[in-house]
């Protein structure tokens, strides 16, 4: 399994340490007194908004890398590498780093329940948005419809095969893999166990996220919509509204969805799983 | 707060790319893997800064045919008109639809032209000493990341109204050749930003201390 490549891990610091100065009292904050692979508790202090990260001046000794107890876990920023102190938010706050100002990780209010709910709903509104045809339009008498499929195939009828595929891949399978794959992880985990492959499936989740465009699509439908009223009648047919519906629906879960914690769920139960 | 920043690399560690766990690989290690989530464990995005360089230009060489050839064919009564991105953009606006010219005009001209040329100053810019402040291009790397996408509007334009727009007499729309290269700008584009590692703009401040 590789373990054998790396010493020790969660990199854990004992929290009286060098960077006592800064803390609980200063921010009216606590310290996450678990280990890193818990999720976070909230509710347990008043403050919202965004928490600006302390850096780390010294980060003590400990190459042995001994899990201590009582420590906050230490979070590396993804855009600049600068080390810090996982502190506990309260609900609606975010964790920014205090050097670039990227955004670390946030607490969110019932994260996962929100997520698979809205989650759910885009299972649902995507069949529909798929079935029924998106546009209706005629002039004078002539008509035409299409479903997005319709318009894929179109592409495919004059030679643009990797256009078409293109399209294919970012307004039909990616979003479907997405809701696909984010509910196969995170069911289980509400129902309390992580699904086989969990690990692989999150990081592939995470790379396909990027070529979902249901929302260009949708802009682009309306786009053409407007271009098409200008010489014919125009109807929107359900597939449209369901479009709406759904890119409304995944931002929506990418909103509330808490990789952060979900992470530390998938370690939890890999240390676990190691422990003889 | 000088002197009290201090990065993963500096410390030894590596942060996971996927899951974000930081661990310590052990120093004789070849390839390391994230014990959390079994990534592989990278100090930074390997060969950033040359893969990011390959894709620009390929995203430079697509742009010209991109912008030049025609996107899409419309015939009507009066004949046949072959409109390029730009062409199509001017049609709009001069034929009273201002507000979808604006939109079309930012997605397809702005978005390409931005994330080309603010890549390559990026790209100049972590080669050595830019006077540039690190957390205003960290911020311009932010933007591209969330812009990419939206370009490939007058894709699906074109293919929706190519599939709905084939009346007798009256209107015909067919997709035209340069929406090959224009997607192809689009996703070579998108992954080059995808291979930038931002950490490139920090790593010489580290350096300089």
């Amino acid at each position: 399994m590789g373990q054998g490549l790396l010493e020790n891990m969660p990199f854990q610091l004992p929290i009286n340490s060098a960077i006592a100065g800064w803390t609980s009292e200063k921010f009216g904050l606590k310290f996450q007194r678990e280990l890193s692979a818990t999720p976070f508790r909230v509710g347990q202090i008043n403050f919202t908004g965004s928490v600006s990260m302390t850096p780390i001046d010294q980060v003590p000794g400990d190459s042995t890398g001994r899990m201590t107890i009582h420590s906050a876990p230490v979070i590396a920023c993804r855009e600049c590498d600068l080390l810090q102190r996982e502190v506990a938010l309260s609900p609606g706050g975010a964790a920014r780093c205090r050097r670039c100002g990227a955004l670390l990780y946030r607490c969110i209010r019932h994260s996962l329940d929100r997520t698979v709910a809205f989650l759910l709903a885009a299972a649902v509104i995507y069949l529909m948005a798929n079935i029924f045809p998106i546009i209706d339009v005629s002039v004078q008498g002539d008509r035409s419809t299409s479903t997005l499929l319709g318009a894929v195939h179109a592409l495919l009828k004059h030679d643009l095969t990797v256009v078409a595929l293109l399209m294919f891949i970012t307004t039909i399978l990616a979003p479907a893999l997405e809701i696909a794959a984010m509910l196969y992880l995170l069911l289980p985990v509400r129902l309390g166990y992580l699904p086989p492959g969990f690990a692989w499936i999150l990081r592939a989740v995470q790379e396909i996220k990027h070529w979902n465009m249901v929302e260009v699509l949708l802009l682009g439908l309306l786009v053409s919509l407007v271009r098409m009223s200008s010489f014919a009648t125009v109807t929107p047919d359900l597939a449209l509204w369901s479009f709406g519906a759904l890119a409304f629906l995944l931002a929506a879960a990418t909103a509330s969805f808490d990789p952060h914690e979900i992470w530390a769920r998938a370690g939890k139960t890999r240390a676990v799983e190691t422990t003889p | 707060m000088s002197g009290s920043t201090l990065t993963a690399m500096e410390r030894g560690l590596i942060p996971c790319h996927a899951c974000g766990m930081v661990s310590r690989p052990a120093p004789s290690a070849g390839v390391a893997h994230c014990l959390r989530c079994n990534a592989r464990l990278h100090l930074r995005i390997p060969d950033s800064a040359s893969r990011c360089w390959a894709l620009l230009i390929a995203g430079y060489i697509l742009y010209l045919p991109a912008n030049l050839l025609p996107i899409m064919y419309t015939g009507t009564l009066s004949g046949i008109r072959r409109d390029t991105i730009m062409s199509g953009i001017v049609y709009l606006w001069e034929s009273g639809s201002w507000g979808i010219a604006v939109i079309v005009f930012i997605a397809s001209i702005m978005v390409p032209i931005l994330k080309l040329g603010a890549l390559t100053f990026l790209l100049i810019s972590v080669r050595g000493r830019s006077p540039w402040p690190r957390r205003e291009r960290t911020m311009l790397y932010r933007l591209l990341k969330l812009v990419g996408r939206w370009s490939m509007l007058d894709i699906f334009v074109a293919a929706i109204l190519t599939r709905l727009v084939h009346f007798r007499f009256l209107a015909t729309v067919d997709v035209g050749p340069a929406a090959l290269p224009f997607g192809a700008v689009v996703v070579i584009t998108m992954i080059a930003v995808m291979q930038f590692d931002p950490r490139l703009i920090w790593d010489s401040k580290q350096q300089e201390r």
